[in-house]
């Protein structure tokens, strides 16, 4: 790490050999990365995620199902896209990205990247704040418009969090970090308690209450009688549960990871995180909601109270911790991104701007309550750039191209990389964005990311084969 | 000394997540139940820190969804 007062930007991975193949004496074991991951996908955004699904209108067997599915999907992904190119190349994903598409437009993606962050690290902040507030009574209103505010009270809360989680941030990532390592098996513990004492709650504690699931369908009619009725199918989580995470491996962020890997077969470690994270804790986390309507007929999806109905004050230590412990690295890397627009900025006043930002974005706590369809806008946004990385991998050469492209012709921009990520982005984003004809209710963020990926791996290869010149031989 | 810590790491750990399940059964009441596993929270992070999370792994700035 840098001194904290320097003007010198980072990279936005802070580790080692940010700008080398991790040699062979810096390589780890399968054991570490299981390890790794089994902390690694139980954060705060799960005790967000989990409750919308019942909210959404999910059945219990679709739930069960669809993530099954799903996740096994996303650990495949993992093992088969990423790990392949991650321990061929052992660099990271924003050095790979930096070769391939030049400087300048890393610099672009790291901002489109820290945009995207602040919005996560604002849910997390609201997620926070939600917990904070229970002892002192404030209210968790959710309004109707996305751009409202809560109640004076709670976005007072919020203030104060985002404050304090970006003053932290700004001193580093390391001190958080530390916690948040020591405090990941602690909160899985606490993701099943709340998820048995939710159970209990409900009287679901016989295997015909189970398997019946009366319980969860109570609840779901509850939800839908104040809120009218929606429904979240089971083909919708199971790609969902597959792409949530698409950033980080289609779009190959992991490749940061996996590019210490000593073997192929670490690909599979992300399995741990993705059943106890995304399938244990979501469900878990659901439960909690349904107890909560069950108890007091309440469908409000404030993690703070929902944590607190199950486990009382350790249910709200869990979601502030689970909150800060995702904000934190979320608002430092943003910090990390906007430095590389502005060089000549200390990385401490980008991070309190970046953490001005979350904050900002967290007081609107509807934005949270959108984050089904915040984490398919990422995917669709940050995965193609892996299909760039994919398809250099393992294309380029065999058509006669050059790998790397930007690094031999040293450009900081590569057009082709460039159109290759904007056209379909654009498109992806307007679809979800914008009704059409073709879909009338927008389109389900999560469905986007697939295509946008193919599209961008295709629309590259096309450019490059238009775009290759005698310079842009397969000579290396 | 860091088998003994492990150890009271464990403990606090089932402290968090088996009275959940003693409610669950029945056979706890649910005031106790978060009770002792506020107990639990509180001896997890002080036996935790002593022998566990002073290297950072290498994903330690990663964003977690």
């Amino acid at each position: 790490m840098s001194d904290e007062n320097s003007t010198e930007p980072e990279t936005i991975t802070s580790g080692e050999f940010e700008r080398q193949p991790v040699p062979d004496s810096a390589l780890l074991g399968a054991g570490k990365f299981w390890g790794m991951y089994a902390g690694e996908h139980a954060a705060g955004t799960e005790f967000m995620i989990g409750p919308l699904f019942l909210a959404a209108g999910a059945s219990l067997s679709d739930l069960l199902l669809g993530l099954l599915l799903g996740n096994f999907l996303a650990v495949l992904t993992w093992r088969f896209l990423v790990t392949p190119i991650a321990i061929a190349k052992r660099m990271t994903l924003y050095y790979q990205l930096e070769r391939i598409a030049g400087s300048g437009l890393v610099k672009l993606y790291n901002v489109v990247n820290g945009v995207l962050f602040c919005f996560l690290a604002g849910a997390m902040v609201t997620v926070s704040a939600s917990a904070v507030g229970i002892p002192f009574g404030t209210m968790y209103e959710v309004p109707e418009s996305t751009f409202a505010l809560g109640s004076t009270d709670f976005t007072i809360i919020v203030i104060l969090v985002g404050a304090v989680m970006a003053i932290i941030a700004a001193a580093g990532y390391q001190t958080v970090a530390r916690v948040a390592n020591i405090a990941a098996p602690w909160m899985i513990a606490i993701f099943a308690a709340c998820g048995i004492v939710s159970l209990a709650q409900m009287d679901a504690t016989s295997i015909s209450a189970l398997s019946k699931g009366e319980f969860w369908q109570n609840a779901i009619e509850v939800v839908q009688s104040k809120q009218g009725a929606s429904q979240f199918g089971f083909w919708q989580i199971v790609v969902f549960a597959w792409l949530c995470n698409g950033a980080m491996h289609f779009g190959m962020a992991d490749l940061s990871i996996f590019r210490f890997a000593r073997s192929a077969s670490s690909g599979w470690a992300p399995a741990i995180g993705m059943f106890l994270g995304h399938y244990m804790a979501w469900i878990a986390a659901a439960l909690l909601l349904a107890a909560q309507i069950k108890l007091s007929q309440d469908v409000t999806a404030n993690p703070g109270a929902l944590a607190w109905g199950a486990l009382g004050w350790t249910g709200i230590i869990c979601v502030i911790i689970a909150g800060w412990t995702t904000a934190n690295p979320t608002i430092y890397r943003a910090g990390l991104a906007f430095q590389g627009v502005f060089p000549k900025s200390p990385r401490v006043v980008m991070t309190l701007v970046a953490g001005a930002v979350a904050t900002a974005a967290g007081a609107f706590p509807n934005l949270s309550a959108q984050l089904l369809g915040f984490v398919g806008t990422y995917g669709t946004v940050l995965g193609p750039m892996g299909a760039i990385i994919f398809v250099d991998f393992y294309f380029m050469k065999r058509f006669g191209m050059r790998e790397e492209d930007a690094f031999h012709r040293g450009t900081s921009f590569n057009l082709a990389v460039l159109l290759a990520w904007v056209i379909p982005v654009a498109l992806g984003l307007y679809l979800i964005f914008v009704p059409t004809s073709l879909f009338p209710e927008k389109l389900f963020a999560a469905y986007a990311v697939v295509p946008c990926w193919i599209a961008s791996g295709v629309i590259y290869f096309a450019l490059s084969l238009l775009m290759r010149d005698k310079s842009n031989l397969s000579t290396t | 000394m860091n088998l003994a810590l492990k150890i009271v790491s464990a403990v606090a750990i089932a402290l968090v997540t088996i009275p959940s399940v003693l409610y669950f059964t029945g056979t706890m009441a649910p005031e106790t139940v978060k009770t002792i596993a506020l107990v639990g929270t509180v001896v997890w992070f002080i036996a935790t820190p002593l022998w566990m999370g002073r290297e950072l792994p290498i994903d330690a700035d990663n964003i977690e969804i």
